[in-house]
């Protein structure tokens, strides 16, 4: 009798568990609180004929720290995959080290209450020789961001923003795709891989077109700004945010440039 | 039997506590990101060759976890069928539903993505479950049914001197105390603060830290806790030798105390100063189930005569015992 009741009891707990379980289910493709779907946005839309143009660089002063090297013997598979020693991309610069990469230059505020169409084209991140491709990217609010795995080996997309929802997906299989979409705007948004724990990427999400991510060179251009005031933001993963105010007038192209301080070992680019 | 069995169970929970650690010291507890399944595959069938980097230690942990599991079930079972004392029996059915209780808090703290809140409580009730094994183990010892009675010709009716009031206290109040370390230690684990004070012996330089947040405030509790705790245990390991030298079954594990405290305080030392090495920070983890466990097993013999006292078939068990040597048991 009173062993019975033990597996009657186990039994329940068991059932409880299972409930508990299911009830997990897939995590959402989508986070924040997007727009409605068919809902008229108020305000204009930007009238390129009379828009202009900011660009700039960013430059980088001081010695730049080494990016730090990556082990990969934790997979087989990622071992294969890279056969020279592989490094981190945190300081992406120019060879005679004065421009930086990998810097997300975005319009921070400003533009008042223009509205702008989504795109339709997705965003993509794919994981690749167990890397994230692109390491800094931007996207659009509720614009669609494909995750792509072309690795033989599993990852996991784990995103961690603040302001819109986390999430969690498992791709085990070489060349799944899944699509999320960002309901708010965040920068930055962090990803990272919990299985190879040097995996990590930045997403910038924005309602607006005005962003860019400078290669090597340091340099950036935000196409079709509208005349006004504006604060342009650059950012770096470890170099931080820094801020400058523009004016720009109808058909006006600015330069706005950037220097970050750095200290730390001279590095080459890359390595 | 069941004793030897009740200590592979402890064995394997030790086991089992190292590998969750690794978990957390890998930063891994969301490399398997669905639960219970593992990447969609039944958590058993999951090839051994998609095992890799951090999934490893996240899908090693649940086996075992699984594994400790099953072998609870059968402790449960055991005890319910062949052990005579009813409070005992229950409480292996309560050890049971610990466990089942951890398996699932481990699942919802993967499919809520690891909330601190959640991810401590399951490393608090992991030290209340492994807290379970070895008071079980204890339990079924010969030792313990005897009332340690040092004399193997004396009936063990009444073979139990009450142990002096301010050593159960004490030995209860530094268990207690040590459990308390060990959720401040979970907490700044679960909470990202392991290194919120960077250096040691020195904090940011001084013997104080120089400023404050919320991390650092968890992380600084530790280090006291740590200074509490080891003078807990040397208070109770002194009141020990001093008053009962001549009681081995409390003078040993008060020196193996003694020696796992400073072992598990260079552990945390070593822990800082290698940046978090997670090898030493989980053996710095199980330590500290280790130091809960010799302190729990000193403060239930203390309070042996209570037990005695309450169960009259304690005495028919014991005599029981008796007739069978080959079962072992912990006197020590």
């Amino acid at each position: 009798m009173r062993l019975r009741n033990v597996w009657i009891g186990t039994l329940g707990v068991a059932l409880a568990a299972s409930v508990v379980a299911c009830g997990g289910g897939e995590p959402s493709n989508k986070s924040g609180e997007p727009s409605a779907p068919g809902a008229t946005p108020s305000g204009e839309k930007v009238d390129t004929s009379k828009a202009g143009t900011v660009t700039g660089t960013v430059s980088v002063e001081g010695a730049v720290p080494k990016n730090e090297a990556i082990k990969m013997n934790a997979d087989p598979v990622c071992i294969r995959e890279n056969k020279d020693p592989q490094f981190q991309e945190t300081y992406v610069v120019s060879s005679d080290g004065k421009t930086l990469g990998n810097v997300f230059v975005y319009v921070k505020d400003g533009l008042g209450n223009y509205v702008y169409d989504t795109p339709t084209e997705k965003a993509t991140i794919d994981q690749k020789q167990c890397r994230y491709h692109p390491h800094v990217f931007g996207m659009r609010v509720n614009q669609p961001l494909e995750i792509i795995n072309s690795d033989p080996t599993l990852h996991n997309i784990h995103a961690m923003p603040k302001g819109n929802s986390e999430f969690n997906n498992g791709q085990p299989i070489q060349g799944m795709k899944m699509t999320h979409t960002f309901g708010k705007p965040e920068v930055m948004v962090p990803f990272k891989c919990d299985v190879h724990s040097w995996m990590n990427a930045y997403v910038g999400v924005l309602d607006h077109p005005y962003f860019a991510v400078t290669k090597d060179d340091g340099k950036f251009e935000l196409k079709d700004v509208p005349a006004g005031t504006y604060t342009v933001t650059a950012w770096h993963e470890k170099l931080g945010t820094q801020d400058q105010k523009v004016t720009l007038g109808e058909k006006e192209s600015k330069e706005v440039n950037f220097t970050f301080k750095a200290a730390g070992p001279t590095a080459t680019n890359n390595n | 039997m069941l004793h030897r069995f009740a200590k592979f169970v402890v064995a394997s929970t030790v086991l089992l506590i190292l590998a969750g650690s690794l978990v957390t010291s890998h930063d891994a507890g969301l490399s398997v990101p669905d639960w219970p399944t593992s990447y969609g595959w039944n958590m058993f069938t999951f090839p051994p060759r998609m095992w890799v980097a951090n999934i490893f230690y996240e899908h090693g942990h649940r086996l075992i976890a699984s594994s400790v599991g099953f072998l609870m079930i059968v402790l449960a079972v055991w005890l319910w069928v062949k052990e005579p004392r009813r409070w005992l029996r229950w409480f292996g059915v309560a050890a049971l539903a610990a466990v089942i209780a951890q398996g699932l808090l481990g699942g919802l703290t993967v499919l809520f993505l690891l909330p601190p809140a959640v991810s401590t409580a399951h490393a608090a009730l992991a030290e209340i479950f492994f807290c379970m094994t070895v008071a079980i183990a204890l339990f079924t010892s010969s030792g313990w049914m005897r009332g340690f009675d040092l004399e193997a010709d004396r009936l063990p009716v009444d073979p139990v001197a009450p142990t002096a009031l301010p050593l159960r206290r004490l030995a209860t109040l530094t268990t207690v105390l040590i459990f308390a370390q060990i959720l401040v230690g979970a907490t700044m684990r679960h909470t990202g603060a392991g290194l919120a004070i960077p250096d040691f012996p020195w904090m940011f330089g001084h013997l104080i830290p120089d400023h404050w947040d919320a991390k650092i405030a968890v992380h600084f509790a530790h280090r006291v806790g740590a200074v509490i705790v080891a003078i807990a245990v040397l208070s109770t390991a002194i009141y020990i030798w001093r008053r009962d030298i001549n009681r081995v079954e409390l003078a040993n594990p008060a020196l193996k105390l003694i020696l796992l405290t400073i072992v598990q305080m260079t552990l945390g030392a070593l822990t800082i100063i290698t940046a978090r090495n997670p090898w030493i920070n989980s053996v710095h983890v199980v330590c500290g189930a280790l130091v809960l466990t010799m302190s729990l097993v000193i403060t239930l013999r203390t309070w042996r005569d209570r037990f005695a006292d309450s169960s009259a078939s304690e005495a028919s068990v014991a005599r029981r015992v008796r007739l069978q040597p080959d079962e072992g048991g912990v006197r020590a």
